[in-house]
């Protein structure tokens, strides 16, 4: 192929760099190859040849909006609606057994991490199915580090292919319009139960408040050991002792946090300990 | 190993999901209007359908109609597949008993993820 050429190790070292330092997220050896794949269309709308011009770009910019716009093509925003959807009705569960233990609380969730807005729109169309059973609609925060995740969960518009992953035709008549030009948008009462911000789980300190329920799936995966520990201690801040920690189906706090324990009653989550009384909790 | 009956008038398109089908481990069996479907699953019933709209002899209604009123022992699992995208056409094939609906064009993942939702795969 004439006028390609492989970036330099140099390059995507710096590439590599770039994303861990704004995100925390590594590129493992096995998926750089993917770096190329995914900076090209950004290549081609700046007129740049290769990796290696886009670096000197990166480097020779004022601005930060071009290495913004590399981090966001890099991320892994892979997702789909009722992802793992046992652990949503078990999560939606919890909630109805912790509004039990206390009518009247208005529950607090916090999505982190939520991409394009299909985890946070599964959890609020359970949420509002089982409406009868909460003193009130819980409040949702959905939050990622990439704005243009934000931008698009926000504006709850998917294509035909998105729309069709997860998501069963009874719920999507139920809570999306048709545009007409073959793509589906959230109903106005399904996105007003969320509110969507951007936040690094790695550098910006959390949304406010104590939550009941966290959701963390499938965002740490390429974190390092010690980068995991350290978000695994600002979680545990920002949740009430008891509350629950949600994380995606091969992921663990097991070796890196004291903070969170296996629940016994909800499998696959975990209870938030009370830090002044890490012991007692435990037995 | 389950079996899937692809009802689609449009042999490309069976050659398509068969394929698809085949790599998600099911024994696929083809029929190219209502009426061939209706007596495959007379004769057979499979686990799971994938359903057409637009079929000459007998339309994917009038053959779900047909196949509610025969009355199986086990009635198939009904997956519409069908360009008939919009919103007043997936409304009546749900009133109709559908179990899902996949809009064309659909690749292995829209078909992955609906057989999961109607249970079978
Ligand atoms: C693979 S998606 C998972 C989405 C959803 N939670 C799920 O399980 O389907 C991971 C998301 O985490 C976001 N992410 C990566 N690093 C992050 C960070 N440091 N802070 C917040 N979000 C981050 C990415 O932008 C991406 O949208
Ligand atoms: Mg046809």
């Amino acid at each position: 192929m004439i006028g390609r050429e492989t970036p330099s190790a140099g390059a995507m070292q710096l590439i590599g760099s770039l994303l861990e330092q704004r995100t925390g997220q590594q590129i493992a050896a096995n998926r750089a190859w993917r770096i190329e794949t995914a900076l090209k269309p950004l290549l081609r709308e700046h007129g740049l040849a290769s990796v290696d011009a886009l670096v000197g770009r990166l480097i020779a910019s004022r601005t930060g909006e071009l290495a913004d716009k590399v981090v966001d093509v890099l991320l892994n925003q892979e997702t789909s609606f009722f992802r793992d959807g046992a652990v949503l009705e078990h999560l939606v569960q919890a909630a109805q057994a912790m509004q039990e233990e206390g009518p009247g609380r208005r529950l607090r969730i916090w999505s982190a991490g939520c991409s394009t807005g299909q985890e946070p729109l599964s959890l609020a169309m359970l949420l509002a199915e089982r409406a009868d059973a909460f003193a009130m609609p819980p409040e949702i925060v959905a939050s990622d580090v990439s704005p243009a995740a934000i931008a698009r969960a926000r504006a709850g518009r998917y294509s035909q292919f998105e729309i069709q992953r997860g998501l069963p035709v009874r719920r999507m008549v139920q809570w999306f319009d048709a545009t007409g030009a073959g793509e589906w948008v959230a109903k106005p009462d399904l996105v007003r139960r969320i509110q969507f911000r951007r936040h690094n789980l790695t550098a910006d300190a959390p949304p406010p408040g104590r939550f009941d329920i966290i959701l963390c799936r499938n965002v740490m995966l390429y974190f390092s050991p010690a980068l995991r520990r350290q978000v695994f201690d600002e979680l545990a801040g920002a949740i009430r002792p008891g509350g629950l920690l949600v994380l995606g189906a091969g992921e663990t706090v097991i070796g890196l946090t004291e903070r969170f324990i296996p629940s016994q009653a909800f499998r696959g989550m975990y209870v938030a300990i009370d830090a002044a009384a890490p012991l007692a909790a435990i037995a | 190993m389950k079996t899937c009956l692809v009802v689609d008038d449009s042999k490309v398109i069976r050659k398509v999901a068969r394929h698809i089908l085949e790599t998600l481990e099911f024994d696929v069996r083809e029929a190219a209007d209502g009426r061939e479907a209706l007596d495959a699953c007379l004769a057979d019933a499979p686990d799971v359908i994938l359903l057409d709209w637009n079929m000459p002899v007998m339309s994917g209604m009038d053959f779900l109609r047909a196949l509610k009123e025969a009355g199986l022992p086990q009635r198939p699992k009904v997956v519409f597949c069908t360009t008939e995208n919009g919103m007043a056409y997936i409304r009546a094939a749900i009133e109709a008993g559908a179990d899902e609906y996949v809009m064309k064009p659909f690749d292995r993942e829209t078909l992955e993820s609906k057989l999961q939702i109607v249970g079978v795969a």
